[in-house]
């Protein structure tokens, strides 16, 4: 019942502010902040809960077709918490910067809330139907947020983030509709089931006997299907074009949910649907996803170097930050032997994807008050020598920065070591080949911290003052929530080794 | 005292690190107002901290028979999946000598700083990063994990950005610190790929382990016995990653770029950087792992490359320094070039040489730098040697201070560190058995040394003064003096434990017990040493003393010697073009890639995205045609009345989404009926 009182929650704030007319910006905005820590609350208090076989919470079967066997499954276990912790945080993070930045509105607030809402639903689903149901309703708010909101580009890269998503979408849609007609069945868990028991390819066969195509070639179309629909939500290269204006159209609270957020639900997807469901034909197309997220990898940090658009320069650094999480999965997927290596990958895959979270919402919360501060002003050479006036500011966004590009101690390093831990055993070109990556983070991000910060102050800045209280308690949440995982790592490890060891079951059975 | 603390040391060892961390940590959060304060913490976390290693020190003098390690600790850290990871701390000779010479040197500049920096708006900030700094050091050498040790390591790195751009608001400082971290994080990626490839082959990340450890026989041999790509071993393709890593810390040619720059940062943090900590790690990390390099060999590939890498430098550093106008600069590529000598050491086998020279030079390097920073101090910020002069009259203390210094550093012999130390390095490279050509490229760096160590001092502090500015320079208040006096009486008193006569350090490092033999000073092989050691030291200074005994009293008159090397001189002043090769074939390639990869983006992706866009809106446009009203209504009517409220005009695209809209919703319901239909 927790579950769907979760789901449930945000809706009931978004509709209670439409139902509201007397709601300014300000208010609504900060109706819509206290109102989501509730959720927070609900999802702390899960938090609690003891874990049976992984699970913490589950909500009774929904029986929506018996004669299909159509029972919709929700349930959470250590991952999909994670998930919903980042999903209130971040969430939390979009409303104060908003608040900060003048930003609210009954709709604006309403909708954030509906998106909550569906990403509870994404990260807590067991059922390919709820699941994808709520997977595209994170759409529908996303695209209006962005368009409604944005700036002088934002209907144009609104709708472009809308089409490929929703493009994508259509190809998984249509993948797991095959699965449905061969096997029978679109519930994740027993589908992978069915995988670990090599009977997915001879039901494609089987039925779709038509075509004439061996049982494994079927299944790797319907893999490729459904990597389609997640690659372009993470974004893998060559499906990312749609990011950087998305990003950088966006009001700078909704691009904080986009990278925060709505790019982790790709990254879920390939951890928990993609790896478990198809490692029968994992093997053969993990060269192809090794090179793409490689690809990915390059590619963001190259073009992170080349913008000078504070925006844009995170959006990249997100498209390379994610790439190492792609990685590590297309590893897991290339080899099965090294039950050691798997588990450092596919840890590292998730506290990635929940530090980069967490960090993403710091940094663009910083550029969010750069921006409100300045009039708009969002260029790497616009600023200057800011330091000197605000010597907090810096130090908070600084040691963001450091926790992007992978300083020990903070909450980025633990993913990222992890990852090419078990990335290096087992495909380790891939890993020596994206240290590159890793050093031109550092270059990307230094150069930012240069340029805004240090040198001589620029005259026009003279007035400006340090953060203001407010800002203070809500970076030094953030702060908290780099540190602490950063040197304390077993906080987050805690929550996923119970769910990575069953995942680990069904890739490399132990013999 | 030692004996009280042997039974806890395990514990209390943590504090050695921890205490400056803390105080690191704490001081961050004191605003500038409270700078005094901050010192104080940091100083007394540095002095409680510099107790307990000289406690350890002391217990770690006698270790039990047959035993090199004192102490080794481990414990989890965190467990992924069902793989435990564990770190802990690790003392033995090498350690404890490093962690009693980091704190008592790096104590020292702490307190010579608060006078130094005293004007400082950002004082507090100041003895914050400082800690962190030494904090970070401290854990390096004492981790008994190769992951708490790279960890540590990335914290130098920081704690040294934040250091050299201290006066962030000079653009030159900004980005000498930005080179810095960047320069030295590409030997980190190497130290961490090195680190990773370990890992996976041994399982286990600690040094040593009851005979599980990297470091112990069992892991060295099945490291040595794979090979793996162009047909290295592990451990030696491990080694060289890790020698990589090295090299980018101690400023090893090619990545020694960062280190002359790194003057940008205040003269206690060229002191610390230059002596005690950051460039002191690479060598001590190449020491620590010395095992898995000689597990190829002595002659194997990475010792081959340490020596030869640490053989060039020397050389390298030291010519260049010949052209150095700037008496920081100088004595910046004099560190690269005396690094370069502890490679050699390394390479050439002789560990405890190394670390003895490493010690020997924390020593009078931070005393140099110091002092450096009284003349600094003394002549209102003027740093350019040629317009100093004579400053031997107006600062007798200083200059009896920077004299020992700069005699340790060009090897006087007998009583001062930096002859032994230098002795037993040019030892190690003699007996090396994988060539002749350290040896030869560091009888030349000593003899370079003796000559620009010489010119420094015969033009900063004799003749007459050459500018008025420089005319009233002022002897320094004692909290700068009495640190230079101490660490001036450590660069002498250190020469006792390493001369043959009494080899103790290099037999306690060795784990071998150490005696007393007078007779061994005049052994023949002793002599020959000493011997060429002198002729180096004389040759060079008298040469120097030659060329510049008159130095002239315009300070704009070229440089005697650069009168005669022409065009080579300005090539040595410019450090041998290193960073403008670095410019032209690494940054502007780099540049010219990531503005390729902008341009692919821009006109390839996006077009690319554009066309399956066009084809996505086809399909949209097909099922649309045969949309139904009510759905048709129901999207629009939603979307407008949200549209009514935002505060965002629409213009006229605004109505096509909601048409994909109905295409998805209308393309799911064909498929579910389809659905339907095919399993009833």
């Amino acid at each position: 019942m927790l579950i769907l009182l979760l789901i449930i929650l945000p809706l009931f704030g978004a509709a209670m502010l439409a139902a509201w007319s007397g709601a300014d910006r300000t208010r609504s905005c900060r109706f819509a902040l206290g109102w989501s820590v509730l959720p927070l609350a609900c999802v702390a208090f899960i938090g609690t809960q003891d874990k049976i076989n992984g699970v913490m919470a589950e909500a009774p079967p929904l029986t929506w077709i018996p004669d299909a066997k159509m029972d919709l499954r929700f349930s959470i276990d250590g991952i999909s918490w994670l998930f919903l912790l980042l999903t209130c945080l971040v969430t939390l993070f979009s409303f104060a910067s908003s608040l900060a930045s003048g930003r609210g509105g009954r709709a604006y607030c309403g909708l954030i809330l509906v998106l909550q809402s569906a990403l509870f639903g994404v990260f807590t689903a067991r059922h390919f139907i709820p699941w994808f149901l709520c997977w595209e309703m994170t759409l529908i708010p996303s695209y209006l947020l962005i368009r409604l909101w944005g700036g002088h580009g934002a209907p144009r890269a609104a709708l472009r983030f809308f089409i490929m998503t929703l493009g994508g979408s259509a190809f998984m849609l249509v993948g797991f509709l095959a699965l449905q007609l061969s096997v029978g069945t679109m519930d994740f868990s027993e589908l992978a089931k069915l995988a670990s028991d090599h009977a997915l390819a001879g039901g494609l066969a089987k039925t779709f006997a038509a075509t004439g195509m061996t049982g494994s070639a079927l299944l790797t179309i319907v893999a490729l299907a459904v990597f389609l629909g997640l690659a372009v939500k993470v974004p893998v290269v060559p499906f990312h074009a749609w990011l950087p204006a998305a990003y950088a159209e966006a009001p700078t609270p909704v691009t904080m949910l986009l990278t925060g957020l709505l790019s982790k639900m790709g990254v879920y997807g390939l951890l928990r649907i993609f790896l478990p469901i198809f490692p029968e034909v994992l093997p053969s197309l993990a060269p192809l996803l090794t090179g793409l997220a490689v690809a990915t990898i390059l590619l963001g940090a190259m073009a992170a170097l080349a913008q000078t658009d504070l925006k844009r320069i995170l959006a990249y650094s997100s498209v390379n930050h994610l790439g190492y999480c792609v990685m590590a999965i297309a590893a897991s997927a290339a080899v099965h032997a090294d039950r050691g290596a798997l588990s450092a990958a596919l840890s590292g895959t998730v506290l990635q994807a929940i530090n980069h979270g967490v960090i993403a919402s710091a940094l663009f919360f910083g550029i969010g008050i750069l921006e409100s501060r300045s009039g708009g002003s969002r260029g790497l050479n616009d600023f200057g020598g800011l330091r000197a006036k605000t010597p907090v500011f810096c130090g908070v966004f600084g040691i963001a920065v450091f926790a992007s590009l992978g300083l020990p101690g903070l909450s980025g390093f633990i993913g990222e070591f992890l990852m090419f831990n078990g990335v290096f055993a087992l495909t380790p070109w891939a890993a020596a080949v994206s240290l590159i990556g890793l050093l031109l983070t550092a270059v990307f991000l230094l150069r930012m911290i240069r340029k805004i910060f240090h040198g001589p102050l620029k005259p026009n800045f003279a007035k400006w003052a340090d953060l203001s209280g407010t800002e203070r308690g809500w970076f030094a949440l953030a702060m908290a929530l780099i540190v602490i995982p950063g040197l304390w790592p077993q906080a987050l490890l805690h929550f996923t080794n119970p769910v990575i060891l069953n995942i680990l079951d069904l890739l490399s059975p132990i013999p | 005292m030692a004996e009280a603390l042997k039974p806890h040391l395990s514990t209390i060892l943590w504090l050695v690190p921890l205490l400056p961390l803390l105080a690191g940590g704490i001081t961050a959060f004191l605003p500038d107002r409270h700078g005094k304060t901050a010192s104080r913490i940091a100083l007394g976390a540095l002095f409680v901290s510099c107790l307990i290693s000289i406690g350890a020190f002391i217990c770690a003098l006698h270790p039990a028979e047959g035993e090199k390690i004192i102490l080794h600790t481990a414990s989890t850290w965190f467990v992924f999946g069902d793989v435990a990871l564990k770190v802990g701390l690790l003392l033995d000779p090498m350690s404890a000598a490093m962690a009693a010479m980091v704190t008592f040197v790096a104590f020292w500049i702490f307190v010579y700083s608060t006078g130094y920096m005293s004007k400082e708006k950002r004082f507090g900030r100041f003895f914050c990063f400082l800690s962190l700094f030494c904090g970070a050091m401290l854990m390096v050498v004492l981790s008994n994990s190769l992951l708490l040790l790279f960890m540590a390591w990335e914290l130098v790195g920081l704690a040294s950005y934040l250091l050299i751009g201290f006066y962030f608001e000079k653009p030159s400082a900004a980005a000498a610190a930005q080179k810095a971290f960047i320069t030295t994080r590409v030997g980190d990626m190497a130290f961490f790929l090195g680190m990773i490839w370990l890992y996976g082959h041994t399982d286990t990340m600690l040094f040593y382990d009851h005979g599980k450890g990297l470091l112990e026989s069992g892991a060295l041999a099945s490291m040595a016995g794979v090979t793996t790509v162009g047909g290295l071993t592990v451990s030696a393709a491990a080694s060289l990653l890790l020698l990589v890593g090295a090299m980018g810390k101690s400023g090893q040619v090619p990545l020694h770029t960062w280190l002359p720059d790194a003057m940008e940062g205040p003269t206690p943090v060229s002191a610390l950087i230059h002596a005690a900590t950051m460039v002191a790690a690479g060598v001590f990390l190449v020491a620590r792992t010395h095992p898995i390099f000689m597990s190829c060999g002595a002659t194997g590939w990475p010792l081959t490359a340490t020596a030869w890498i640490g053989g060039i430098t020397a050389l390298y550093a030291a010519c260049v320094a010949l052209g150095q106008n700037d008496i920081k600069r100088i004595l910046a590529y004099s560190t690269v070039s005396q690094l370069g000598f502890m490679m050699i050491a390394l390479g050439t086998g002789g560990v405890a040489a190394a670390m003895f020279h490493l010690i020997a030079h924390a020593f009078f390097k931070a005393l140099l730098f110091l002092s450096a920073g009284s003349v600094i101090h003394g002549c209102h910020d003027e740093q350019d040697i040629r317009k100093m002069g004579g400053l031997r009259t107006e600062m007798p203390k200083t200059f009896i201070v920077y004299a020992v210094g700069m005699m340790a550093l060009a090897g006087f012999p007998f009583i001062f560190s930096g002859f032994w130390s230098k002795e037993a390095v040019l030892h190690s490279a003699m007996g090396w058995k994988g060539g002749f050509g350290p040896f030869a490229l560091a009888v030349c760096a000593a003899l370079l040394t003796a000559f620009y160590m010489t010119r420094q001092a015969l033009l900063v502090f004799f003749g007459k003064p050459r500018t008025p500015g420089v005319h009233h320079p002022h002897e320094s208040p004692p909290v700068i003096l009495v640190p230079l006096f101490v660490l001036a009486g450590g660069a002498m008193l250190l020469s006792v434990i390493g001369t043959p006569a009494w080899p103790w350090f290099e037999e306690w490092v060795n784990g071998e017990s150490a005696h007393f033999d007078i007779s061994l000073l005049w052994s023949a092989a002793a002599l020959k040493l000493v011997g060429l050691s002198l002729t180096l030291v004389t040759v060079g200074v008298t040469a120097s003393w030659f060329v510049y005994r008159n130095p002239s009293t315009d300070s704009n008159a070229p440089d005697p010697l650069g009168r005669k090397l022409g065009g080579v001189w300005g090539f040595l002043g410019a450090g041998m073009g290193f960073d403008a090769l670095y410019d032209k074939a690494i940054i502007a390639p780099l540049a010219f890639i990531a503005g390729g990869v902008d341009v692919l983006e821009r006109q390839i992706f996006v077009p690319m995205m554009a066309m399956a866009e066009s084809a996505i809106k086809l399909m949209g446009r097909l099922t649309g045609a045969t949309d139904e009203k009510g759905l048709n209504d129901g999207f629009n009517g939603v979307c407008s009345g949200l549209q009514n409220q935002a505060d965002a005009v629409s213009d006229s695209q605004s109505g096509r989404p909601q048409s994909y809209l109905r295409a998805i919703g209308l393309a799911m319901s064909v498929l579910l009926i389809l659905y339907f239909w095919l399993s009833a």
